[in-house]
């Protein structure tokens, strides 16, 4: 028998006469002689665990990975530094190998940690409400969208160009089979064009989406538009990375209905795209209408604070045919990941990265321009990435930048056209003086 | 462990820390310059301040207040709780794994690729199918996948009223809802006397708006429908397609694939069937494979293979678009891969073969004392017993039983689902277990249901070693509470 | 199962009292202990114009969501919002806490709803 299986021989033989049949194939009685499969699976044999670690451990290297090589690569997925005890916590089994916290007497540490998480979110983004999370950023984006086709019973949502590109085509999917109408706001400079907002603003419209910092690392000046977009009574849904709040102006003082985000940058690895989680934060009026997980405090019969799965009944596996979404997991130990992460920066911390962020980001990209290899295109406040035009075309630069050890910033032209040459360059706490001047005396050889 | 733990606000202290960083050594502006003030935040932010300790000892604290699989017993029937080994753990941080962005260029993540590459392949083969797509987050986002690609499928052919999806009456939750998500409406057919699909009501079903019919197989009851192929044919007759929702892959590997009963589309649960670990809820994965009629709808990116080495294949005009950033849960889907590569052919099958021996064992083994409503051929990887002569004779219902089983140190089965059972009480053993842990488990179902006889108080008011006994859920829903207030 | 003569019944388990020309409205009885605890009403708003069959009112229990009913067609005319600060006055007395009233826009929909004795039998 395998290692991962329990029984011997002599077991199977016990437990088929216990049951009365003779053999294992009679278990199988009911499946069709038709769809047998007459043959061995076609997949490699077994190999065992040290053949594993070797083989698998090569392939590995194979990738180029963030310790040998300098990332100023962002645009949606950040090489933030993740403390130790983060991944020595979380890979107690007891978080890793439960699952969902059905049974709450045995479920406590979960639950706690879901709330501890929404109360997190909650400061983070001013908000009243979070749920205990989901697929990543983008769905949850999506999601909010469509919770504001529900409760306004609208079917039109603006959607800012400057939001990221990945998320606007989940959001384009989603919509398609809803029949949502999606239409995108121009920028100008860099932020939300408000001529072109006002102009696609009508009674049809259930939301706007704004991300800030957006996909080009600008902050967006949403007090300038925030009253056009409510005395629409369309709702104001503001994506925003969660590092960046530490710092800006939560969505939640921003007059925002529906917070969410991306939240692999608390703690996560970059993981090739995943697992992440996204957030997703409502005002009080909201609350009833979110989707996915939520974790509520409550007492057991002598009085002991317990916690529970709440509000239940606004789950797709309640509501069944009647449900507006249909996520009914939550990336639990991703939050778990985001909760640890927050409460070992703590608030000097995430301040102290915050600050980080955009004073190296700051000191990067005038150290670039001084290269005299770039120009400047927007003129905006970001925050950590921001955008220049690059001298030479992007491949050529990143290929360059790669022999020489260092991941280069994201092509954006590939997403806008009209940005010929666009480099987004990331730059977080990570990232050293001596890395950044390394990257420029690298632009200009 | 602590009767009362405080919440890592409680502890949280003025002027503690936890955290070190190199100091800033740019030199530096002044904040208020390179960003207005007006952007800046303006309200403090209440998150807690403690020392590594605290933080280390908290969340350890809060650990031990779960039960795990490594913790003991865990027959959550439909969740295939098996064991997440330890190797697909130290894999899945490989460096190489774990710090690669996902925007870095094709020939830098070459290992990446052929991970999901032969992964694609991998699946495809375990349930014959064509080609899949490893983007879906998990089991019920795969189900939307799916259904997208149905109706894309339809779309494309000129077909656009098709806009039904049948659904059995025992099917999961997830499957109306994910048909509601994906735009259809959703109609449901009945299960007949022996739990399976009711063939005469899936003919009267079936019309020319019909898109397709979900099913699992086994279905929610354990049960293997024995007339699959006449419930494809008749799907296929009417123009509809079949959708296969692999919640419950795990009883057939190596001997039965959906792509052979006639499926024409699949998700797999990589967090039940392959071993990743469930994680408390997520993160999951839920691949989503299809026959080579219905490729060219799946999401985009696709990993293709050539002289060069795999690329991304983002060129894909009848894509149904993404459905999530990037290309999936990569790090679930390399601790799958590493779990695939350890079991082989043959592993894969003494998987499926033991799972369903260890349900029947179950089964046989307590159906005198509960009421096993579905007896007329043997179960699959799960069986399903009714509380119902508990709850007539005794007043005992399942959510007592199950509350009961808290007190012995095991995870309650599935309970009240599926939902065409009367106090359902859903138990799925997994292969991994041993006989003398089915033999302790079942020992104690049938103490339990003495006690329903003898001592039904002690059963209804269980359980009684756990930190908190039963919750106020009313309470908790009526006022919520859903975040630390200071 | 408690039942008031003076009340009429709708299958879909709501119960009318006529006053005039205005329908006052609830859960009945039966429906209420099927649903168990409820935590949460939303309440339709006043001025709504419903239809009889439209789905006005959703209660949330425990476990489960529920759809209500209206089972006159006109227009909403008061709403009980103590419901919303104490839903569970629908277990503790589901015929004293009506939900909404409905000013009738044709009172011989009346005539079709059920009995007290027609409904006990839908219930059976």
């Amino acid at each position: 028998m395998h290692r991962y299986i329990g029984n011997t021989d002599q077991d199977r033989v016990e437990m088929l006469k216990e049951i009365g049949v003779s053999d294992i194939k009679a278990l199988f009685s009911s499946v069709p002689d038709s769809v047998h499969l007459d043959r061995k699976l076609n997949l490699p044999v077994a190999l065992s665990e040290m053949e594993l670690i070797k083989n698998l451990k090569s392939l590995s290297k194979t990738n180029y990975n963030t310790d040998d090589y300098t990332c100023f690569l962002g645009a949606g997925a950040y090489d933030h530094f993740i403390p130790s005890a983060v991944g020595e916590l979380l890979s107690r089994q007891e978080f890793y190998t439960a699952y969902t916290p059905y049974q709450p007497e045995i479920s406590q540490g979960t639950l706690q940690v879901i709330f501890e998480y929404q109360s997190m979110i909650c400061e983070l983004t001013g908000m009243h409400v979070a749920n205990a999370s989901m697929y990543d950023g983008a769905t949850a984006m999506t999601e909010a969208a469509i919770m504001a086709v529900e409760s306004t019973k609208r079917k039109e949502i603006l959607v800012a160009k400057a939001v990221n590109p990945e998320d606007r085509k989940v959001l384009n999917t989603y919509a398609k089979f809803r029949d949502i109408v999606i239409t995108e706001v121009d920028y100008k400079n860099g932020q939300i064009d408000v001529d072109d907002l006002q102009s696609k603003l009508n009674s049809n419209v259930a939301a706007l989406i704004v991300q800030s910092p957006n996909f080009f690392g600008i902050v967006e000046n949403i007090e300038a538009f925030n009253d056009l977009i409510h005395n629409n009574k369309s709702l104001l849904i503001v994506s925003a990375d969660p590092i960046s709040l530490a710092l800006l102006k939560s969505p939640g003082e921003l007059g925002a209905d529906i917070a969410v985000g991306d939240g692999q940058s608390l703690g996560n690895p970059l993981n090739y795209g995943g697992p992440y989680l996204g957030y997703l934060a409502v005002t009080e009026k909201l609350m009833r209408k979110m989707p996915g997980r939520i974790v509520g405090q409550t007492t057991d019969k002598d009085g002991n604070r317990g916690f529970v799965l709440t509000l239940q009944t606004r789950e797709q596996h309640i509501r069944r045919e009647k449900a507006t979404s249909n996520i009914c997991s939550n990336q639990a130990l991703n939050a778990l990941t985001a909760t640890i992460y927050l409460t070992l920066l703590g608030k000097e911390g995430l301040n102290e990265v915050a600050e980080q962020c955009l004073q190296k980001s700051h000191y990067a990209y005038n150290e670039l321009i001084k290269t005299g290899k770039f120009s400047e295109v927007f003129s905006a406040p970001f925050f950590k990435e921001f955008v220049l035009i690059s001298e030479q075309p992007v491949s050529e630069l990143n290929n360059k930048l790669l022999q020489n050890n260092v991941i280069g910033g994201y092509d954006v032209q590939k997403k806008y056209t009209e940005l010929k040459n666009g480099y987004l360059v990331a730059v977080t706490e990570k990232r050293s003086k001596e890395e950044i001047d390394y990257l420029c005396e690298r632009v200009v050889k | 462990m602590l009767k009362k733990q405080p919440l890592i606000f409680e502890i949280s202290k003025e002027g503690r820390k936890a955290y070190s960083l190199p100091k800033c050594d740019v030199p530096k502006s002044v904040n208020d310059e390179i960003i207005d003030k007006k952007y800046q935040r303006e309200t403090a932010l209440g998150l807690p301040e403690v020392s590594e300790l605290d933080a280390v000892r908290h969340f350890t604290q809060l650990s031990q207040r779960n039960h795990g699989v490594d913790s003991g017993f865990y027959p959550l029937g439909s969740c295939t709780m098996k064991y997440n080994p330890k190797i697909n753990e130290i894999v899945s941080r490989f460096d190489g794994f774990t710090k690669i962005h996902p925007l870095q260029s094709e020939e830098t993540v070459q290992g990446a690729l052929k991970v999901l590459y032969d992964m694609d392949e991998m699946l495809s083969e375990i349930v014959g199918m064509d080609q899949f797509s490893l983007q879906p987050a998990a089991g019920a986002h795969g189900e939307l996948t799916g259904l997208m690609i149905i109706k894309a499928y339809h779309e494309n052919r000129g077909d656009a009223k098709r806009n039904k999806i049948v659904v059995p009456d025992s099917a999961h939750g997830t499957n109306p809802a994910s048909a509601a998500v994906a735009g259809f409406d959703i109609v449901e057919v009945k299960s007949n006397e022996k739990g399976l699909v009711d063939l005469q009501s899936l003919k009267d079903a079936m019309s020319d708006e019909v898109a397709g019919f979900m099913l699992t197989n086994p279905n929610t009851l354990g049960l293997f429908d024995e007339n699959i192929l006449e419930i494809s044919s008749i799907v296929h007759e009417a123009g509809g397609l079949m959708y296969y929702d692999g919640a419950n892959t795990n009883a057939i590997m190596g001997i039965t694939r959906p792509g052979d009963m006639g499926f024409d589309v699949v998700h797999v649960n990589l967090h039940k069937t392959f071993s990743t670990p469930h994680g408390g809820g997520g993160p999951g994965s839920g691949p989503v494979g299809v026959k080579k009629h219905l490729a060219d709808f799946l999401p985009v990116p696709v990993i293709v293979k050539n002289e060069n080495g795999y690329k991304l294949d983002n060129d894909r005009p009848l894509s149904i678009g993404k459905v999530k950033s990037f290309y999936g849960n990569f790090g679930v889907i390399v601790r799958a891969y590493t779990y695939i590569l350890s079991m082989g052919p043959d592993g894969l099958k003494e998987v499926s073969e033991t799972a369903v021996l260890n349900a029947n064992y179950i089964a046989a083994k307590l159906k005198d004392v509960y009421h096993l409503p579905l007896d007329h051929s043997p179960c699959m990887h799960e069986c399903v017993f009714s509380g119902d002569w508990q709850k007539a004779e005794n007043g005992v219902s399942t959510l007592d039983i199950a509350k009961r089983l808290l007190d012995f140190g095991y995870h309650p089965p599935t309970i009240y689902f599926p939902l065409i059972v009367s106090e359902a009480l859903m138990i799925e053993p997994t292969e991994c277990e041993s006989k003398e842990t089915l033999d302790e488990f079942i020992s104690v179902l049938r103490q339990i249901a003495e006690e329903a006889k003898n001592d039904p108080e002690l059963v209804k008011t269980a359980p009684h070693t756990t930190i908190v006994s039963r919750l106020d859920e009313a309470t908790a829903a009526r006022k919520p509470i859903v975040k630390y207030m200071r | 199962m408690k039942l008031l003569d003076e009340l009429k019944y709708v299958e879909s388990h709501e119960w009318v009292k006529v006053e005039e020309n205005k329908a006052r409205m609830g859960i009945s009885d039966y429906a209420q202990e099927h649903l168990g605890e409820v935590v949460f009403v939303e309440l339709p708003e006043v001025g709504a114009t419903v239809a009889a069959g439209d789905q006005i009112i959703v209660l949330e229990s425990v476990k489960a969501a529920s759809d209500v009913y209206a089972p006159v067609s006109g227009t909403v005319v008061e709403i009980n919002e103590e419901l919303l600060d104490n839903p569970g006055l629908i277990n503790e007395s589901a015929y004293d806490a009506w939900i909404a009233v409905i000013e009738m826009s044709d009172a011989s929909e009346v005539d079709k709803l059920l009995s007290a004795s027609d409904y006990e039998k839908v219930c059976e």
